[in-house]
């Protein structure tokens, strides 16, 4: 109880929130049932368990990141926590040289065009499924799923030849078209799970207030499902960024993915591991700051809309 | 929800159809066409029937590579499932550490999956990596460019490194599905940590775990460019799994036929997987 009186006297001098918050739960402090202590330490287990798993995890990253910004003599003559001559040199190869850097410009340009291309084709086909029954809708459904299970290494050869039997070889829109092959399925599926959690009334009401199918769509169901469409594009964006068979196969020169280029660090010398580092620390940062966008609907998108 | 009978639906569909037809007909056929061909150049060539079909049924490397790759699949769900249910469980559920977490936990999905490979190219070395280092002060020879055991070591744990966030994230969105009210009950029965795990949490993961298995099953099956950056497939053949047999038999030696024939089974297997688990989750889904 002395602990309680001088708590009261000081929520009456400043009457903010923060301090009656704190009046309420102070007194309950000394008055811990056995339960809840257990309860305390399970999650104190928990956040040290998340510790050590979240180190281990970033200590991979973080050994490529130390190394970028090391000279190669410094990262061949021995281990260091940190560089002991920090450099940017790494770096400014990059940027200073255009047959680098492009390799980023491509490899945005085709995952954006991917990313547009699966939504566009993606939104009405799963408001068809999440609405309609229709001849041959579940074998269609899962006809589209099982290319998601293609293995790329099996349409290797094809892909090449049909991709330059129609002049698309070595442009953006070829690989972005060749990624469709897995996303399209995969965005069907996420788009399908968030529609099929608006409920019916609100298309047959708009229907009923004079709403054509374009217009309820654009003006109506889209803005209720942006986080699905958001959680989506992520998806395509993530899938798109990361795959490099089909992306290498399908471009020579003008198209070349940034995964493409970094082979040429292996040269006759030996392995430029800096500059290696280097482009590796840079494909990294586009997916951290997508992530940063969607972090608070990604755990929804993460089970494809279907909790 | 019911849905209504309407065939003009298939032209919503339509769109979708035509672009993943264009990816995914065309060259099928074209391995179809390859499948029972035997090419010597673009203008010569022999209907061959069944035959690359029995060579790839009696190959013994691409049994090697079958065998190695489910042991590999099979090896990387056992330890990514039960390790990503454990971090989904240990992960903050509200506030800035959620959303800081959340992030943090993401991040291996978003690497190109050759910088993965880089990644544990340099980390796993003994001269310049910090695994390497470590294995090397424990006493142990660490190299996984001669050691068949160490390659293997080292793809495995690129993978989990890789993979287990996947199922952490799929889990955590589970977790945070179950009604509060289901916890309060709990408390008030005095349930243990377990049993609140094995009869509140586990029934309520069943749906994104078949999700989890199904996406790590299939991913795992067709995993190419991880250990081709890192091992090669070696040393020798002990990390070659199946993906990058038939890239070595189509690109590397140019047997078209052999190679598609090889796709066909690949594609067939995988599909059947597929197929087992879709019906699983599309029963469980009426079931409730």
């Amino acid at each position: 109880m002395s602990n309680d009186i001088p708590m009261t006297r000081r929520t009456e001098q400043h009457e903010s929130i923060t301090d009656a918050t704190y009046t309420q739960s102070a007194p309950q402090a000394p008055v811990f049932s056995h339960a809840e202590r257990k309860a305390k330490h399970a999650v104190w287990r928990g956040r040290i368990g998340l510790t050590v798993y979240l180190i281990l995890l970033l200590m991979p990253i973080y050994w490529l990141i130390n190394m970028s910004f090391k000279t190669n003599t410094e990262i061949l003559s021995g281990l260091s926590f940190f560089p002991q001559n920090f450099t940017l040199e790494n770096y400014a190869k990059i940027f200073g040289d255009a047959t680098w850097y492009m390799g980023y410009v491509n490899s945005m340009i085709y995952v954006s065009m991917n990313m547009v291309i699966s939504l566009l084709v993606a939104l009405p086909a799963a408001y068809a499924f999440s609405r309609y029954r229709f001849v041959g809708d579940k074998h269609m459904f899962f006809w589209l799923l099982s290319n998601r299970m293609a293995p790329p290494a099996v349409f290797l050869l094809p892909f090449f030849q049909l991709y330059s039997s129609v002049g698309l070889f070595d442009t953006h829109i070829a690989v972005a078209l060749a990624h469709c092959l897995f996303n399209v399925p995969l965005a069907v599926w996420i788009l399908e799970g968030f529609m099929s959690g608006v409920p019916r009334e609100i298309d047959e009401t708009a229907y009923i207030d004079g709403y054509s199918f374009p217009k309820f769509f654009v003006k109506i169901f889209i803005p209720l499902i942006r986080s699905g469409i958001g959680v989506t594009a992520f998806f395509c964006f993530m899938f798109s960024w990361v795959e490099l068979l089909l992306a290498r196969t399908l471009t020579s020169v003008d198209a070349k993915p940034i995964g493409a280029i970094m082979t040429r660090t292996v040269s006759a010398s030996g392995m430029d591991w800096g500059l290696l580092a280097a482009a590796g620390v840079l494909t990294i940062i586009p997916g951290i700051l997508v992530v940063y966008f969607v972090r608070n609907h990604v755990a929804k998108g993460f089970a494809l809309g279907r909790v | 929800m019911t849905k209504v009978e309407n065939n003009k639906a298939w032209w919503l569909v339509m769109p979708v159809f035509l672009i993943v037809a264009f990816s995914a007909i065309i060259p099928l056929m074209t391995v179809v066409n390859y499948s029972v061909q035997d090419i010597f150049d673009p203008y010569t060539r022999y209907f061959v029937g069944t035959e690359w079909f029995k060579q790839v049924m009696t190959d013994s490397r691409l049994h090697d590579a079958l065998i190695r790759q489910f042991i590999f699949s099979f090896t990387i769900l056992a330890i990514e499932i039960p390790l990503g249910i454990g971090v989904a469980l240990m992960m903050p559920t509200k506030g800035r550490g959620a959303s800081l977490a959340l992030i943090l936990v993401a991040i291996p999905l978003l690497i190109p999956w050759n910088v993965v490979g880089t990644i544990w190219q340099i980390f796993g070395r003994a001269d310049i990596g910090l695994f390497g280092a470590m294995m090397a002060k424990l006493g142990i020879n660490y190299n996984y460019a001669s050691e068949p055991m160490h390659a293997w070591l080292t793809v495995v744990l690129m993978d989990v490194w890789h993979w287990t966030p996947l199922v952490a994230l799929l889990c955590y969105s589970g977790l945070r599905a179950i009604p509060e009210v289901y916890y309060q009950a709990a408390r008030i029965d005095k349930a243990s940590r377990w049993a609140v795990f094995r009869y509140i949490q586990l029934p309520k993961l069943t749906n994104v775990l078949i999700i989890g298995v199904l996406l790590r099953f299939m991913d795992s099956f067709m995993i190419y460019t991880e250990p081709f950056v890192l091992t090669g497939g070696g040393p020798g053949t002990s990390t070659t799994f199946l993906s990058q047999s038939l890239v070595q038999q189509a690109i590397g030696q140019f047997d078209l036929g052999p190679a598609a024939a090889f796709s066909l089974v690949y594609f067939l297997i995988i599909l059947l997987v597929c197929w087992v688990f879709y019906t699983t989750i599309m029963n469980m889904q009426k079931d409730k």
